[in-house]
């Protein structure tokens, strides 16, 4: 990894503090020109959810996202990378995922922190469940085509 | 050999368990051989692996394809497409 850059990740129920987590990438620094942060909410756009139960294979997920956090490294000129995945049961409005990504320059933080999400989607072992708000319980949510399609834009690094 | 399986999400409510040790039989070289084999254990594991194409599978928490050898593997573990983010 370019300049023994360690990227933090975090896989745990509790919610994150986007704002904190900006701050231990650039604190103490003024090589840094850019920060992008994604952020991924549970959204609720028909006003029936209650929750999304968020199951995940404990190790090899953050065994995972270390993996493409790696590769993202080894794409982009990067100075800082954190990613934190929530998992348990998430309501509507509330935080799932959170990428950080520090760079010189604007363009390499976009795109590594577009690239990490198309990863994310596809290969972190992550499944949501549906809670309904009138209590029953809703299905599986399915994996989309577009999500598996936005990972395979980024050229192989073989 | 004792293998570890694991399973999650719908494929864990379809079999009906969360995990289970097992001896796997003679001639089970690769992870499409061990999806046809659990397929026919029982009515559960049928519901599970109904179409096995679309089961991701991972071996000692790496993904790897159905073509993948599973010799030596400690740990397997049986999904359907992710969906976190």
């Amino acid at each position: 990894m370019p300049d023994g850059l360690v990227p933090k990740v975090r896989i745990q129920h509790q919610d994150f503090d986007i704002a904190a987590e900006i701050a231990s990438l650039t604190q103490d620094r003024t090589d840094i020109g850019a920060v992008v942060t994604f952020s991924g909410l549970c959204r609720d756009e028909k006003g029936t959810l209650s929750a999304l139960e968020l199951e995940h294979y404990p190790g090899m997920a953050e065994a995972e996202i270390k993996r493409i956090a790696a590769e993202a490294l080894t794409r982009w000129p990067l100075q800082g990378l954190t990613v934190i995945h929530r998992h348990g049961k998430i309501r509507p409005g509330e935080n799932i995922v959170l990428v950080v990504t520090a760079s010189t320059h604007r363009q390499a933080a976009f795109e590594a922190a577009d690239f990490l999400m198309d990863y994310l989607k596809s290969r972190a072992p992550f499944w949501k469940k549906e809670h309904r708000a009138d209590g029953s319980e809703g299905g599986w949510v399915d994996a989309k085509d577009t999500d598996a399609n936005a990972a395979r834009r980024w050229p192989s690094s073989e | 050999m004792t293998t570890r399986l694991i399973y999650f999400a719908w494929v864990r409510e379809r079999i009906g368990m969360p995990e289970e040790d097992v001896e796997l039989p003679e001639g089970i070289d690769t992870v499409a051989d061990l999806l046809r084999w659990l397929k026919s254990r029982g009515e559960a594991y049928e519901h599970a692996l109904q179409y096995p194409d679309v089961i991701r599978v991972a071996i000692n928490q790496e993904h790897v394809d159905h073509r993948e050898k599973i010799s030596g593997a400690r740990e397997i573990a049986l999904f359907p497409p992710m969906t976190g983010g």
